[in-house]
């Protein structure tokens, strides 16, 4: 098995973001998928911290279950401020 | 003591010919994440030798600047080691030869960012983060290939076999150094040593060869190097490009 | 949601969702040969890194050449959401089995000819790849957002180069001119057939592949194309070309697709040079992967 393995990166763009997915590389193990991902993602000062994953690693839903995973959601419109009226007047809330 | 033009010329010269060798892997690299490493690598010392021959020709006041003194020197007026002109079409020795000088210019740019010309430690300052990722570099894959496979071990035990000799010629004296170059020795061997080590491979017991780089005396290699290098340059003289 | 309901709402397409066969070939074929087409394309610019006539101009140009390096990486790493493997594609390259730009198979004979891939080569691409930016499958619409940001910087500086040749010496004008009236029409031909006679035209603009016909794309870089040339103080080497004021966009002359043809069939000037020396990278750094892979095979072994 000579192919390396692909990794999926992420970056932070700066301090206070959240680490983004940015795309994915090969690369034989962690230390140099870092430094790979250094060289391909981040030449033109895109980020301030890096990640990389072994793609294989990833856990992902099922695009056939995404119904029953995110359509449930749907009519749960109590969890959102708007659903609910405020009497006129009412500061703060 | 000032700074002297030959000396900031010979480390800009280090990094010149080194970025001339190091880009012709751009498009023909192992894998092409390794195409961008290099490309970013050869960049950096690129940077550093524009910066130190804009330097260079201040110090000499006569008005040149960088292309100047890139393009219209011919090989007797370079001043690089040798360590650094010749071919190097092979993986592992460029693997070597970085490893050898990016530990080497680490130390040295370590030096002078503490050295009283303040231009040559401004260089220094930037250039030392770059050296350090050099250095990482070039030892992470001295592991992977010392302790690769079989065949790795063995071409890597050959580059360093065939890029030691050279490695002494860094620490011969220059006339008006800031850094003297014979007090980087042990540092540099030792940290390079341990990453050999470290790579399962051995120290090469072989005679250092006759370098004259600093004096402009230079192998076959750098002529046909120049040649290339400053050809179109020099076909029109005084063109803006 | 269903794939037909997807496009029909302009909605993208994501890795795992279900997509007809020949969709996924399509996009296999087009981002492979893309990702192609930016290595290969590494070849006729970096002919002149060694030779760049000023150190300004040859860091520019490493970057410029670094950054093809980078978009074929990206471009790899889309069609490997496909279900593929770089080291397949690379081997369908390797063995003549897909293709890359014709464009690359011409010589970088002069250092204008870097000014004028530049300008001609990377402002087709942009056109072309624009509209890619929405194309219907996310991960490449994705690579070619990150894509068309970088190449902007490509075009400017080979505008900057054959400008600054174009106002120097009569021999960088002439050289700057030389290399315009060569890469002009193969330029041209970067857009592909003739809306009549292209074979995968119509299906990719159904699946929002595609979003704009061969023609009207060939034109719309006529159109950004002459002024620049009026600015640069250049000929571009066709007598037909003048403003159509009833169509509102200039006309040009016939191309001679004859010569693509031949250049696509493998008689290119350089088809030759161009695989051989991408065959001879990759197999001189086989020893190289393998022994990266020995090593980590090697760690985690002992890690276990």
């Amino acid at each position: 098995m000579n192919a390396w393995p692909l990794w999926e990166v992420f970056v932070r763009s700066r301090r206070g973001l959240s680490h983004v997915h940015v795309g994915s590389l090969h690369a034989p193990d962690a230390e140099l998928a870092l430094r790979n991902a250094r060289d391909v993602y981040t030449r033109r000062q895109e980020g301030v911290s890096l990640w990389v994953v072994p793609s294989s690693s990833i856990v992902a839903s099922d695009p056939g279950e995404r119904d029953a995973f995110f359509d449930p959601a749907e009519d749960k419109v109590y969890r959102h401020p708007t659903f609910y009226d405020v009497p006129e007047g009412v500061e703060h809330l | 003591m000032t700074t002297s033009c030959d000396y900031v010329l010979a480390l800009a010269d280090d990094a010149l010919v080194s970025a001339q060798r190091m880009s012709w892997w751009i498009s023909r690299a192992p894998e092409l994440e390794e195409d961008v490493a290099l490309a970013n690598i050869g960049l950096d010392q690129l940077g550093q030798a524009r910066a130190l021959l804009t330097y260079a020709g201040a110090l000499e006041g006569a008005g040149r600047t960088e292309d100047d003194l890139a393009y219209l020197r011919d090989d007797r007026e370079f001043r690089n080691v040798w360590l650094v002109e010749r071919p190097q079409p092979d993986f592992g020795v460029t693997i070597a030869r970085l490893l050898m000088l990016a530990t080497w210019q680490s130390e040295l740019y370590a030096a002078l960012v503490s050295s009283s010309d303040a231009t040559l430690a401004g260089i220094a300052g930037k250039a030392v983060k770059e050296v350090a990722y050099h250095v990482d570099h070039a030892r992470l894959w001295t592991l992977r290939l010392g302790d690769g496979t079989e065949v790795s071990h063995a071409r890597m035990q050959a580059a360093l076999e065939s890029e030691w000799p050279h490695l002494e010629e860094l620490f011969a004296p220059v006339d008006g150094a800031v850094v003297d170059p014979r007090s980087l020795r042990d540092r540099v061997m030792g940290r390079i040593e341990e990453v050999v080590v470290e790579a399962t491979l051995s120290v090469p017991q072989v005679a250092p060869a006759i370098g004259g780089g600093r004096r402009g005396l230079h192998t076959e290699h750098l002529g046909h190097l120049l040649a290339e290098m400053q050809h179109l340059h020099r076909s029109h003289p005084g063109a803006t490009w | 949601m269903h794939f037909e309901e997807l496009l029909a709402g302009d909605g993208r397409v994501e890795p795992r969702d279900e997509m007809p066969d020949a969709y996924r070939r399509t996009l296999v074929r087009q981002i492979a040969q893309h990702a192609h087409s930016e290595i290969i394309g590494m070849q006729p610019e970096g002919n002149w890194i060694s030779r760049a006539p000023s150190l300004r101009r040859k860091a520019i140009l490493m970057a410029k050449v670094q950054d093809e390096a980078g978009h074929g990486l990206y471009l790899y790493a889309a069609a490997e959401t496909l279900g593929v493997d770089r080291a397949d594609l690379l081997d369908q390259l390797h063995g003549g089995r897909q293709k890359y730009s014709s464009i690359f198979n011409y010589p970088t004979l002069t250092w204008a000819d870097v000014g004028a891939i530049g300008w001609l080569v990377d402002g087709a691409a942009i056109v072309n790849q624009v509209p890619l930016c929405r194309c219907s499958y996310g991960p490449y619409a994705r690579a070619m957002v990150r894509i068309c940001k970088e190449e902007s910087f490509h075009q400017r500086q080979g505008f900057e180069i054959l400008h600054t040749l174009a106002h120097g010496a009569p021999a960088q004008k002439a050289m700057a001119q030389d290399a315009v009236d060569r890469y002009w029409w193969p330029s041209l031909m970067m857009f592909g057939p003739p809306d009549d006679d292209s074979t995968h035209s119509a299906q990719s603009m159904a699946w929002g592949i595609k979003r704009f016909s061969n023609d009207d794309l060939r034109q719309r870089f006529v159109d950004m194309t002459v002024p620049q040339a009026e600015v640069l103080g250049l000929t571009l080497p066709d007598p037909e070309i003048r403003w159509n004021d009833e169509r509102g966009h200039y006309d040009f002359g016939a191309v001679d697709f004859t010569e693509l043809f031949e250049v696509i069939k493998g008689n290119g000037p350089c088809n030759r040079e161009r695989m051989a020396h991408r065959v001879a990278a990759h197999e001189d750094g086989a020893w190289v992967r393998e022994a990266a892979a020995a090593y980590s095979a090697k760690r985690a072994e002992a890690a276990a």
